[in-house]
């Protein structure tokens, strides 16, 4: 079994899996011990938020809307069937607000940020401007990784309150349509149908989803290989390395959900 | 001279291997006060790993480097960072921060060495100086991209003087530069070096920037120093080794 190279391949794959998550580890604990670090970039910080956030804005906005609008056509039929139409804005609200929302608009964010990340940092790396500012005195672990995983961590649950919203609004769009529902009539039963169990966790899971993108986009750029293919590498690996941690929280968030308020 | 005179940068045996390749085998080096000394050899001879060593960039596996008496390997993280200060590194491809403009990057190294610069109340007053030393005060709020190789080369000359260093270590200054240009940076180091009174580490290919800017030149072939000397002995040597570079 041992001398089978598909075998000894897929042995490899997890091997260098654990060895990523252990120097991603190391990386996490780096970025903990330098954030109370004096002095603090708070004017890069101001910079990556308005970078992070506005710059997945408009893409968090479409996808939203259209989440909202796709899951709320597709639904209808169905609830029509038992005459029950009119418990789609509940339906709709808690799997937007629980599960949906969060995890379509962080993997959008994912892809738009990590990667960008990723590849900003690579370049960096690969031109030497992250040796010339180390070279200088000055720590571009501060700088350019507590500065832009701050931002994202921050900037997620906002483009996710924002998404959820939006989302809401797409599904309003379809059930005014459809069932001539007004505006207060159903965001009246969404309210109804929500409640803090559905809300906090769901918004509590986006800050670390926000910091596991932020990290392993400043990881993977941070570290990135000599030369253009390693910059293209890293944006790339940054998104499906992001993208399968936000699962992995996802789930443990979900579990940790389930014990404390009982879905 | 050298002799009653401490340098202000020593090495000693320096090693270091990447896997079975070993790039440094004991490589030494003095470089006094004042003193240009031009670090020749082929590529891939570890001439960049020694200057990257040298900057706490890269951990020899042994050897000692002492800069100004101090010993780098020794040094905790806010004491290389002073030390840094004293060392200026222009990089090979200039290494401008691309994201900010000319202005930016020369105020960049500033914000974390205030207390060196304590005194000045202006950092465009710094700005302004050592731009007006490499000839570029127009090209102050231009963007890296903005600029021709030459003239990104000479940004990062001034911004690696703006911490007024005692060292300048320059990795390749006229590499990928057109022969006009090569020279106009090479009169400008040469210019800077009289004017902040600098001692200069050069590593080069170009036989031209040697002969023009070094008292003493090291070849460095096979991890070692091979032969070392002023330019006329280097030039005037029987090694077939030595009589390569200066075809």
């Amino acid at each position: 079994m041992f001398r089978n190279p598909g075998f000894m391949l897929k042995l490899n794959l997890i091997r260098s899996f654990f060895i990523e998550i252990g120097e991603l580890s190391y990386f996490a604990r780096r970025f903990f011990k330098e954030i109370f670090k004096k002095p603090f970039e708070f004017n890069e910080f101001l910079k990556q938020c308005f970078q992070v956030g506005n710059r997945s804005f408009l893409l968090v906005g479409v996808t939203a809307f259209i989440i909202g609008l796709v899951i709320t056509l597709q639904t209808r039929p169905t609830l029509e069937e038992f005459g029950a139409e009119s418990w789609m804005p509940s339906m709709v609200s808690i799997s937007i607000i629980r599960e949906v929302g969060p995890v379509i608009i962080a993997l959008t964010f994912a892809g738009r940020i990590a990667s960008g990340i990723g590849a900003e940092l690579g370049s960096m790396r690969v031109t030497e401007q992250i040796d010339a500012m180390e070279v200088s005195g000055t720590n571009p672990f501060n700088f350019l990784v507590v500065t832009r995983v701050l931002a994202a961590t921050l900037m997620l649950p906002v483009l996710v309150i924002l998404g959820d919203a939006i989302a809401l609004y797409g599904s309003y769009v379809v059930e005014n349509l459809k069932g001539d529902v007004s505006f207060q009539l159903y965001f009246n039963k969404v309210f109804n149908a929500l409640e803090f169990g559905d809300i906090i966790p769901a918004t509590i899971k986006t800050f670390f989803f926000g910091f596991a993108i932020g990290l392993v986009g400043c990881f993977k750029g941070y570290y990135c290989e000599k030369g253009t293919v390693g910059v293209g590498k890293a944006a790339n690996s940054a998104v499906v390395f992001s993208s399968m941690l936000l699962f992995i929280i996802d789930f443990i968030a979900v579990f940790i959900t389930d014990i404390f308020f009982e879905i | 001279m050298h002799n009653i005179q401490a340098p202000i940068l020593e090495i000693k045996d320096l090693k270091k291997s990447f896997g079975a390749n070993h790039v440094l085998n004991g490589f030494n080096l003095e470089l006094f006060e004042g003193e240009n000394v031009v670090i020749m050899g082929r590529s891939g001879s570890g001439k960049s790993v020694m200057i990257k060593c040298l900057v706490g960039l890269m951990e020899p596996d042994s050897g000692s480097i002492r800069v100004m008496g101090k010993e780098i390997s020794t040094l905790n993280p806010e004491d290389l960072n002073t030390l840094r200060t004293d060392i200026g590194f222009l990089f090979q491809g200039s290494a401008l921060y691309d994201s900010m403009t000319v202005r930016e990057n020369l105020e960049f190294p500033l914000r974390r060495h205030k207390q060196k610069f304590a005194q000045i109340k202006d950092p465009t007053e710094l700005v302004l100086e050592v731009l007006e030393s490499v000839g570029l005060v127009h090209a102050i709020d231009l963007m890296p991209a903005e600029l021709s190789g030459g003239m990104q080369r000479r940004v990062a000359l001034a911004r690696t003087l703006i911490l007024k260093p005692k060292i300048i270590l320059y990795d390749e200054p006229t590499s990928g530069l057109d022969p006009i240009t090569s020279k106009e940076i090479i009169e400008l180091m040469r210019r800077v070096q009289r004017q902040y009174k600098t001692s200069s580490l050069i590593i080069t290919h170009d036989v031209d920037c040697a002969r023009v800017v070094s008292e003493r030149i090291i070849l460095l072939i096979d991890g070692i120093n091979y032969l070392e000397g002023n330019y006329e002995t280097l030039k005037n040597s029987d090694d077939e080794k030595v009589k390569a570079f200066f075809k």
